[in-house]
């Protein structure tokens, strides 16, 4: 990424995402109430999380790859399963994930 | 109610804290991602809303392109709107102080404020602000110190930065899916996104999952 990509990125999502927070004290109740774009609008952040989780933990460019960031995942897992704070499910993954990788 | 303003003020703190110490996960993801350390601070002070932040640096991460990018972020805080809608008639402001809040506008000063219900208009507005402002402190602070330790450590896989990003997101997602559906519609969208890697350019996937959401979301049940 070079370092212009990088400030666009930076620019464009901080006045997008201000310009949605502000759209929501501007428009009329009425524009949101439909059901349908409420039903959708709220499973939006589940799809998109969850293809980021595999995006990221199991996508390397176009390919599928299983590697250490999958070891660290399942354990991430294990983690939310024992109903474990946010920052612990991190550093576990990391951790586990840092140990696999050097064993490799 | 005397105590309603010190346990609202409680409820901000705690939530505040908790929250804003995910901005350590945040710092080192955005440096993980080729972000230099201000870039990433400015990320967290200007665009402030954790699940975009997060979106916009690791679709980078993962090769996509700048488009992708943005409009993953973008797309993830369109709920923003909807709490903006909820928190303008209780918040009454205009001007400068309306720009404040809209940009405070997220999750946690939503989710604080509508829990003070029982307590009154006053406590609900009181939990909007101490929130916002609180989560505000201490996300940029722990996305300073999350990205000068990922500078400091190098090579991101070398201490599992790698996986803690995918973990993050695993860790936002979660407590989301409280109901059967929504875990067949996270199910369905992994295996989407898994479906169409090989398909599509690098983070293009993350994008198209949004048609799941839509696929599901269409009818009424």
């Amino acid at each position: 990424m070079s370092s212009a990509t990088a400030w666009i990125v930076l620019g464009a999502t901080s006045v997008l995402c201000f310009g949605v927070k502000l759209l929501g004290y501007y428009i009329p109740e009425g524009w949101l109430a439909r059901p349908r774009l409420q039903r959708v609008n709220a499973l939006v952040p589940i799809s998109l999380l969850s293809a980021l989780v595999v995006a990221e933990g199991l996508v390397v460019k176009t390919h599928v790859v299983l590697d250490h960031r999958l070891a660290g995942l399942a354990v991430a897992l294990a983690a939310l399963f024992a109903k474990a704070p946010f920052p612990v499910v991190v550093a576990s993954a990391a951790i586990t994930s840092a140990l696999v990788y050097h064993l490799h | 109610m005397t105590t309603a303003p010190r346990e609202t003020s409680r409820d901000a703190f705690s939530v505040a804290f908790t929250v804003g110490t995910y901005g350590v996960a945040f710092g080192a993801a955005g440096i993980a991602a080729g972000f230099s350390v201000l870039q990433t601070c400015l990320f967290s002070l200007l665009t402030f809303t954790g699940a975009s932040q997060f979106a916009a640096v690791g679709v980078m991460a993962a090769g996509g392109g700048a488009v992708s990018a943005v409009a993953a972020a973008t797309m993830l805080g369109t709920r923003n709107a909807l709490y903006g809608l909820q928190m303008a008639p209780l918040v009454r402001v205009k001007g400068f102080r309306r720009v404040m809040a809209a940009h405070l506008t997220i999750d946690e000063s939503t989710g604080v404020a509508l829990a003070q219900t029982p307590r009154g208009t006053h406590a609900m507005r009181r939990g909007f602000w101490l929130t916002g402002v609180g989560v505000y402190l201490f996300w940029n602070l722990f996305t300073l110190l999350g990205a000068i330790g990922a500078k400091a450590l190098g090579n991101p896989a070398s201490w599992g930065l790698d996986a803690a990003v995918p973990a993050a997101f695993l860790g936002l997602l979660w407590p989301r899916l409280t109901t059967t559906f929504l875990r067949v519609v996270a199910a369905s969208s992994m295996a989407f996104a898994v479906l169409v890697t090989p398909w599509l350019p690098a983070g293009l996937p993350i994008i198209a999952s949004a048609l799941v959401a839509v696929v599901w979301g269409w009818r009424e049940r």
